[in-house]
């Protein structure tokens, strides 16, 4: 007689794994603004099915406060049934047995208190008011809203010039979104509900490289408005371009050397090589953009004669200032800003760490940045240290593995505490505590300090990537609210009183994606030319393939390949390969035409023109 | 392909290979049905479109169970005075009422709202429809495949109103009327005639049959005087004038163009002005006080009804103009309800003295009609000769977009515009506006292809406004008389009564101010 079994996964369990599976990439793919309470009815109906049963308030308490809610959305309740379900669900928070019950009800607490406001309206007006209007859930996601699955669809039907004119629509950056966009659309992809969401920057990345030189289209008879904008970089570049489109003369107001804005001076080349980015650029530029470089706008009285020049003024700087992490002898020799270090590279001025120690302080994209340039410029070790986990890095997954296959170390859970240097100034190292993560503040643990002792993390080369800052102090002189450094301007990129004066990008933002600043730009030129008493539509003129119908099976995502890590840590050339032809075609062909399929056929598919 | 294509998402294309049939295509079109009525109200018995009902056919050619689903049908409120009515108990969310009024008449009253599971139509905003700008064209409901959106049924007050024996019940029919009401009661267009239908509506209790033509021939008087009159100061008037017959355009020009409201022609539409005649002239006639008579009317139109009820059409001695305002539906209704025998009705004259219309009153009915009519007759007006009859052919016809011609009237240019449908319309105010067409004299009727396919017109599952436009013209083409100044009996109706057209008593019955109601 047998005492104990082997534990093995029934049909059943595999199956139900299965369904909590879809669930879960279902939610990812949660792009469609459903009503809030229909989802927490949802919500609430699954935790009862997990329900063992045993306790009251769980067993009985969950079903009631569905029925309740259900109320609510049939429009048979009142403002007190409001309050009732918020009492019935702190009940069961009180008092339920374990995590099932009281976490479900935590999660109607969080509804109830969250968002009561959508439950008065469903009580008041005895309907539901929401309104489906995501259909295509990557347009939708897309800060610019450019209009993916019709460039997919053109990529598909080869035509990959038609795909770049249907993307310079609304974003004049293809080429170099193609390359290092964030790419928030794929994470709403519903393509996940089937398999994995579309390689959408991948397809993009192909039809850039097949593409050869698109012409910008044809600008509008000229209006003989004149535009000035401070700041070459992507989100001023976007704004020039649509307003040039639109038949306004723009003048761009660079400080630096070269235009790109952080597209140069804050993404090295071996993710965004300068030839690439030079495309766009030359592009945005044939379309007569007037660019004064190495002009930096210093004063209030330069302002005010912009503003008395020209008919609107755009002002798009970044965050391009350094800060600081505050720490003991942070003015030691070797102790450098990410901002520094990469702004050199921009103007081509590598630097050389040869038989160095490189430390680098920060967990974003621009530390894996500084990071993997230091291991290209020959540095002897390269290290990160973070203060939280290495899942809680703000850097994208594939920049944390990339630098760490390339060779760099990443310390997680180390805070610094003071940097040491020798008598000559000369950086000596880095002193840091352990840390162990412990509670949730504001929705994230936090580090505390664990009881291990200071040490120090010998390094020549210390690099602060905690962030930039705004260098806003003269706009503000001159008048321009603020909000902490970051320029006040509105959803339309305007500013409360300042008629005129448009402003967006990192420096009202605070630092940012690439495609937020380029939304920026284009929605301030839209803004601008409606200011100007305008009404320019800017289209494509391309047709888009209609959709075609076959069964979109399940079919792996291709992923774009990388040049070996220890032959690419060497070099500052580009390292990811594009798509081949074969991948491309069966890429593109993996997307679900949500303009077409579902409710964008319906209304709000393609917005062809704004 | 292992799953289906839906038909309503995806066109047929060269070269593609169809099945309609197969077992797969059956059994899901069969319980998707199902679905459908689980939360459908088939109150067959009493609903309005019983028998010309695509979810009812569909049901019974599939043989539909309707015990394999729960029934789960939502009740919305819904303000039952308004012309439109909507049952959302009985909506499939097909979606076709939003289809039309967004894309063909460019007015967006309905829309998707909830979400999941509780999506439905209603009006967009949450408004109440009364509150929506809905011109009442009734589109939708001519869209509707089922019984969810309808008219307001007025046959009860009119039941009512038949049976008070102190009162006299006369009825005016509309010229698209004759049009389309044989349609669904198995008569040839050639067998449909008017006449046979005033034979019909004596049977059902009227005491006399008029027809709309003559006051469609009054219409003309009216505003074709007073297009040669603002013709004749061009200073101090806005061009283009707009036609004002069609109580859907007006509705429509009045919550989205409220400033081009004095553009409108101020003569009360065809109904209105033979209801204040028939209140007054013909009340002072049979020598009746105005208060007994009971006004009614037969009309391609939904609107109509919303029109007939504005504070400005009637006075306090008359009371309003029209009473009740049946459409073309109703009228068929009531055939059936009265078991009448279309096959044995005799082709009996209309009554006197408002039955005379000319052939350029019945081509009211159908887009451009007005226009025609109207430069038939200010060509007279302005010229004292009659133009060749046939000489302003080029502004009929129903297309996307507006139709344009210019005419010369003894030295005068006149630049006129045609369009029908109020997409087509917005397209048209909004080139005016812009400045890149300007004309003298502009037709507007809501519904594509005019009355004729007005949305108080029996339903098909197709278009029928160019075949019953063209019905129209047969008619007027086969009318001896076909100018409206050669009505004898509005000729008569002046020289008796109101003395000259945009005279005094003109002014007071068939003139209105038409920023003096609200139609919200």
């Amino acid at each position: 007689m047998a005492r104990q079994k082997i534990q093995s996964v029934s049909k059943v369990e595999a199956t139900v794994d299965r369904l909590y599976e879809e669930l879960g990439s279902r939610v990812n793919a949660v792009s469609t603004n459903s009503c809030p309470i229909d989802v927490a009815l949802g919500f609430v109906r699954l935790c009862h099915s997990q329900s063992c049963g045993k306790c009251t308030p769980c067993r009985v308490g969950l079903g009631q406060l569905a029925t309740l809610i259900e109320s609510v959305l049939d429009g048979e309740a009142n403002l007190k049934t409001i309050d009732l379900i918020e009492k019935t669900a702190e009940s069961i928070y009180l008092s339920a047995d374990c995590a099932i019950g009281y976490e479900a009800a935590n999660m109607v607490l969080v509804s109830v208190r969250g968002f009561r406001e959508d439950f008065e309206a469903h009580v008041k007006n005895g309907k539901c008011m929401c309104h489906f209007d995501r259909p295509v859930p990557c347009v939708t996601r897309c800060p610019a809203n450019v209009d993916i699955p019709g460039y997919i669809a053109l990529a598909a039907a080869g035509r990959p010039e038609d795909a770049v004119r249907q993307i310079r629509k609304d974003n004049p950056f293809p080429t170099a979104c193609a390359l290092i966009c964030e790419h928030p659309c794929e994470n709403y992809c519903r393509r996940q509900m089937i398999d994995d969401p579309i390689n959408i920057r991948g397809i993009k990345r192909f039809v850039c490289d097949n593409a050869g030189k698109v012409p910008a289209p044809e600008c509008m008879p000229s209006t003989g408005k004149k535009i000035a904008i401070i700041g070459g970089g992507p989100s001023g570049l976007t704004c020039a371009y649509y307003l040039q489109l639109m038949g306004h003369q723009t003048t761009v107001f660079e400080e630096k050397k070269h235009l790109g804005g952080m597209l140069r001076y804050g993404i090295p080349n071996y993710r965004l090589p300068r030839v690439r980015l030079q495309e766009d650029i030359d592009c945005i530029l044939s379309t007569g953009v007037d660019v004064k470089l190495n002009t930096r706008i210093s004063s209030v009285d330069e302002l005010k004669k912009l503003a008395e020049d020209y008919d609107a003024l755009y002002i798009a700087i970044g965050a391009h200032k350094d800060k600081k992490v505050g720490l003991e002898n942070e003015d030691a020799d070797g102790v450098i800003s990410a901002v520094e270090m990469l702004k050199a590279i921009g103007d081509d001025e590598y630097p050389d760490y040869s038989g160095k120690k490189v430390l680098v302080i920060g967990g974003g994209n621009v530390a894996m940045d500084c990071t993997r340039t230091a291991i290209r410029a020959n540095a002897e070790k390269v290290s990160v240290v973070y203060r939280r986990r290495i899942a809680d890095m703000t850097a994208l997954e594939e920049e944390i593995f990339g630098a760490q296959a390339e060779g760099a170390e990443i310390l997680e859970l180390v805070a610094p505490s003071r940097i040491e240097k020798d008598e000559n100034g000369k950086l000596k190292g880095l002193w840091v505590k352990d840390q162990m993560i412990s509670e949730f503040k504001r929705g994230r643990p936090t580090p505390k300090d664990s009881s291990n002792g200071e040490y120090l993390i010998e390094c020549d080369v210390l690099v602060v990537a905690i962030g930039q800052a705004i260098d806003s102090d003269k706009f503000a002189e001159y008048g321009l609210p603020r909000k902490w450094d970051q320029i006040d301007a509105d959803g339309f990129a305007m500013i409360a009183g300042m008629d005129g004066v448009f402003s967006g990008g990192d420096c009202a933002t605070g630092p940012a994606t690439v495609i937020k600043a380029i939304a920026a730009g284009k929605a301030a030129a839209a803004n601008i030319d409606e200011y100007l008493g305008f009404n320019h539509i800017i289209q494509s003129g391309v047709d888009v393939p209609s959709a075609r119908i076959y069964d979109r099976k399940p079919c792996g995502r291709v992923n774009m390949k990388e040049e070996e890590a220890n032959i690419r840590n060497k070099s500052f050339e580009p390292f990811e390969k594009g798509m081949s032809y074969e991948e491309a075609m069966q890429e593109a062909n993996r997307c679900l035409r949500c303009d077409h399929f579902g409710y964008g056929c319906f209304e709000g598919g393609r917005i062809s023109k704004w | 392909m292992e799953r289906l294509a839906a038909a309503c998402n995806n066109t047929v294309q060269e070269g593609m290979v169809v099945y309609t049939n197969s077992p797969k295509v059956i059994s899901s079109r069969k319980a998707t049905l199902e679905l459908i009525l689980s939360e459908h109200e088939y109150s067959c018995a009493t609903c309005s479109r019983s028998g010309n009902c695509q979810l009812q056919t569909l049901a019974e050619e599939f043989g539909l169970s309707t015990d394999i689903y729960k029934k789960k049908v939502r009740k919305i409120e819904w303000n039952k005075n308004f012309p439109l009515i909507r049952d959302n108990e009985k909506c499939i969310k097909c979606m076709r009422c939003i289809q039309i009024c967004n894309k063909v008449q460019s007015l967006g009253i309905w829309d998707v709202c909830g979400t999941g599971a509780r999506t439905t139509v209603d009006v967009k905003g949450g408004l109440d429809i009364e509150k929506a700008d809905c011109a009442a064209c009734g589109q939708c409901i001519t869209h509707c495949p089922v019984g969810a959106l309808h008219e307001r049924d007025d046959k009860n007050t009119l039941y009512e109103a038949l049976a008070d024996k102190n009162k006299i019940k006369i009825v005016q029919v509309a010229p698209a009327v004759r049009a389309a009401w044989g349609e669904e009661l198995g008569l040839s267009p050639e067998d449909a005639t008017m006449e046979k239908m005033g034979e019909a509506l004596r049977q059902i209790g009227f005491d006399y049959v008029f027809d709309t033509n003559f006051s469609a021939d009054l219409t003309i008087m009216e505003e074709g005087s007073e297009f040669l009159q603002r013709l004749s100061d061009k200073e101090h008037n806005k061009f283009p004038m707009f036609t004002s017959c069609c109580p859907g355009w007006v509705r429509f020009i009045k919550t989205q163009y409220p400033d081009m409201i004095p553009q409108l022609s101020t003569a009360k539409s065809p109904q209105q002005m033979f209801g204040a005649v028939v209140k007054s002239y013909f009340a002072e006639k049979i020598g009746r006080d105005p208060k007994d008579i009971i006004s009614v009317s037969v009309m391609p139109c939904v609107a109509k009804k919303a029109e007939a009820e504005y504070e400005t059409m009637g006075d306090e001695t008359r009371g309003q103009d029209v009473d009740i305002v049946l459409t073309t539906r109703e009228l068929i209704k009531l055939i059936k309800a009265a078991n009448i025998n279309i096959s044995t009705l005799e082709d009996k004259p209309l009554d006197d003295p408002l039955s005379d219309g000319t052939g350029a009153a019945v081509i009211f009915g159908t887009t451009g009609g007005v226009m025609e009519a109207a430069l038939r007759s200010a060509y007279f007006l302005a010229t004292g000769e009659n133009p060749d009859v046939d000489a302003f052919k080029a502004v009929r016809g129903y297309h996307k977009g507006w139709n344009e011609a210019e005419y010369d009237i003894k030295g005068t240019k006149i630049k006129c515009a045609v369009a029908s449908g109020l997409g087509n319309t917005r397209e048209l105010i909004e080139a005016i506006r812009r400045g890149e067409v300007s004309y003298d004299f502009v037709e507007i009727m809501a519904c594509p292809g005019g009355c004729a396919g007005g949305g108080g017109q029996p339903i098909h599952p197709f278009e029928m406004f160019d075949e019953r436009g063209e019905r129209l013209r047969r008619l007027d083409y086969n009318n001896p008389v076909r100018f409206s100044h050669e009505n004898p009996s509005v000729n008569k109706l002046y020289s008796e009564y109101l003395i000259k057209p945009l005279g005094e008593k003109s002014h007071h019955l068939l003139h209105t101010d038409h920023n003096a109601y609200s139609v919200k």
